[in-house]
């Protein structure tokens, strides 16, 4: 009994870090229908920064803050300076933002050298919260609440207020949504830098449990692809659902069957393609 | 020059390249070597997804998985089974080819960047597997030792040399048959493909059948590549197909020109040549080959030979503008 509420509680914490990833990348994906291989990088780099500012500082608050203002700027500038003009090219899109992902890998171990790094958690987070017989660590339901607390704001900004009616707009029909007076570029490098700062917050949160190491950006990256490809491309309900479903999948999978761990992570991915090719919650 | 001078300038060059591919290697050093057998594998390679990127314009993100299927192909019966060149060679691209039967299926339904997410997330089933699956594939280690094969021949092929000309024998087969197929009617209707899906349908062709087999060749041509890869290496590990081989196939053949065979050929020279030269004299190879990435994307879209033609034609022009 405990071993299975440990192992759900563990998929689902990991799938609220997923989720934070995930909601990033489909809602660029959704946007622009862009492959975007340099997400990854900004986990990688969200968390060398945070790292950074909490040695300089000691400030958790700060670090993360400075960590999200620096991705979203320099998401901004990859935009403006390398995606802007690529668009429906996606071989284009993905060689760049691949290359770019290369350069920041490069980069980021010039700078920060090739040890993993790891954030030291403030005293409010670290300790187990005591729960009947179970005990769970405080951090992973810091996690879960983080990625509730953001599924809920972008929901409410997408669906609810006038800039997600126009991004919406945007999302299905770019020309219309133009003609009739919309900023879609504008717009658009507003959802990159968004989804730029999201998965820095994933960096900086999964630094507190996960070690992040050169090499990271690219393994956390194929989990997001599996996530937005499963949830649908563009759907953020999809994506909290697909990374649900991720987590628990890895979790379970490298518990009971270790031996196909990936497979029972990629193999369920396949079948849902196999019905759905655009995801559970994908349009066309 | 007219059409029929450029025309024989051009098979010149080819009898030239091939006469140096065919006479150099034994004066070659052996770093050199190493570079050019390297360069005539992934060549095959990107040859094979360029029948599917360049001709019929379906940019797959997963091919390195036909590479890693038909290594481990070899890895597994060469080790395990002690299978002969011929076995491993057959089941190689048999695997790799009903691989891609099954892929296909799945990833030609979507188009776009839809398939490319699927391709890639079908690549990544692949990768998982010789991950995890130790018990076959012996996980993140890989699979050593394995014998350089044996073709009954009198001659050994654990030398570099002779299996220099055995990777250059399978790479002038795949070029010719490569070479048939982009130049019959199944070629041409591939190219139209890409040109109009909607209007080559409507001529009554079967697009999805032709899309579809296209698909199923380039993996088995990949399944080739990964074989003699497989000997080459004498080694096979999941590195061999991760999501960033895949991609830097992709920019083998963006680089050197898509729709040409001969640009997949160019692309993958400069792609091992820098990879390897690079890192001897760099740390920030990565860094460099990231700014390879962007800058071919950014400066030439169309390739290298797409580029040199431009160049070829523009220069033509100018001469023709000067005597007028």
């Amino acid at each position: 009994m405990e071993f299975w509420v440990t192992q759900l509680f563990n998929g689902v914490s990991y799938g609220a870090l997923l989720f934070l990833l995930g909601g990033g990348l489909t809602l660029i994906f959704g946007m622009m229908r862009i492959v975007n291989m340099t997400h990854g990088s900004h986990y990688l780099l969200g968390c060398y920064v945070a790292v950074t500012v909490l040695t300089r500082t000691g400030s958790y608050v700060l670090a993360m803050l400075v960590a999200v203002a620096v991705i979203a700027g320099l998401g901004v500038i990859e935009w403006d300076r390398f995606l802007k003009g690529f668009r429906g090219q996606e071989l284009a899109q993905v060689l760049t933002t691949m290359g770019l992902a290369l350069i920041f890998q490069d980069l980021a171990l010039l700078i920060w050298g090739g040890d993993p790094h790891n954030i030291r958690v403030p005293g409010l987070l670290s300790g187990r919260y005591q729960f009947g017989v179970f005990s769970f660590p405080v951090y992973r339901i810091f996690i879960i609440v983080v990625a509730l607390a953001v599924a809920v704001i972008l929901w409410l900004v997408v669906e609810r207020t006038r800039i997600g009616a126009m991004m919406r707009a945007a999302v299905d029909d770019a020309e219309m949504a133009r003609g009739i007076g919309i900023n879609v570029s504008a717009i658009s490098v507003g959802v990159f830098s968004l989804g730029a700062a999201l998965a820095a917050v994933a960096g900086v949160v999964a630094g507190g449990f996960l070690s992040v190491y050169p090499g990271a950006d690219f393994e956390i990256l194929s989990y997001a692809f599996v996530v937005v490809i499963v949830g649908g491309m563009g759907s953020l309900k999809g994506a909290l659902i697909g990374a649900l479903l991720v987590g628990l999948l890895d979790n379970f999978g490298k518990a009971l069957f270790p031996e196909l761990s990936y497979f029972t992570l990629f193999a369920p991915m396949a079948a849902i393609l196999a019905i759905r090719p655009t995801g559970l919650f994908g349009r066309v | 020059m007219d059409g029929t001078a450029a025309v024989w300038w051009r098979r010149l060059g080819f009898a030239l390249v091939l006469v140096l591919l065919v006479a150099g290697p034994p004066y070659l050093p052996p770093f050199l070597l190493t570079l050019l057998t390297q360069t005539l594998i992934y060549a095959i390679l990107a040859m094979g997804l360029d029948l599917i990127l360049g001709y019929t314009g379906l940019s797959s993100l997963g091919h390195a998985a036909y590479l890693g299927l038909g290594a481990y192909s070899v890895g597994i019966l060469a080790t395990q089974y002690r299978a002969g060149f011929w076995t491993t060679l057959v089941v190689g691209i048999l695997l790799a080819t009903a691989v891609a039967a099954i892929f296909g299926l799945l990833a030609l339904r979507a188009t776009g960047v839809y398939f490319l997410m699927i391709t890639l997330a079908l690549g990544m089933v692949i990768w998982g597997l010789a991950n995890r699956w130790v018990s076959l594939t012996r996980g993140d280690n890989g699979i050593s030792s394995i014998p350089r094969p044996d073709l009954g021949l009198p001659w050994s092929f654990a030398a570099a040399v002779p299996y220099y000309y055995l990777v250059l024998a399978g790479f002038v087969v795949a070029f010719a048959v490569l070479r048939m197929i982009v130049r019959s009617p199944f070629g041409h209707t591939l190219v139209g493909i890409r040109e109009s899906e909607s209007r080559m349908r409507t001529l009554g062709y079967n697009v999805w059948l032709h899309k579809y087999i296209a698909f199923l060749i380039s993996g088995g041509v990949g399944g080739f590549a990964g074989v003699l890869w497989c000997y080459y290496n004498s080694y096979v590990s999941p590195s061999d197909l991760d999501l960033a081989v895949s991609i830097e196939i992709l920019l083998m053949v963006a680089l050197g020109g898509r729709g040409t065979l001969f640009g997949a050929t160019i692309g993958a020279a400069v792609i091992v040549l820098l990879k390897n030269l690079v890192s001897v004299y760099t740390q920030r190879w990565l860094l460099i080959l990231g700014l390879v990435y962007v800058g071919t994307i950014r400066y030439a879209p169309e390739g290298i030979v797409g580029a040199v033609s431009d160049w070829a034609h523009w220069s033509r022009l100018r001469l023709l503008w000067r005597s007028s």
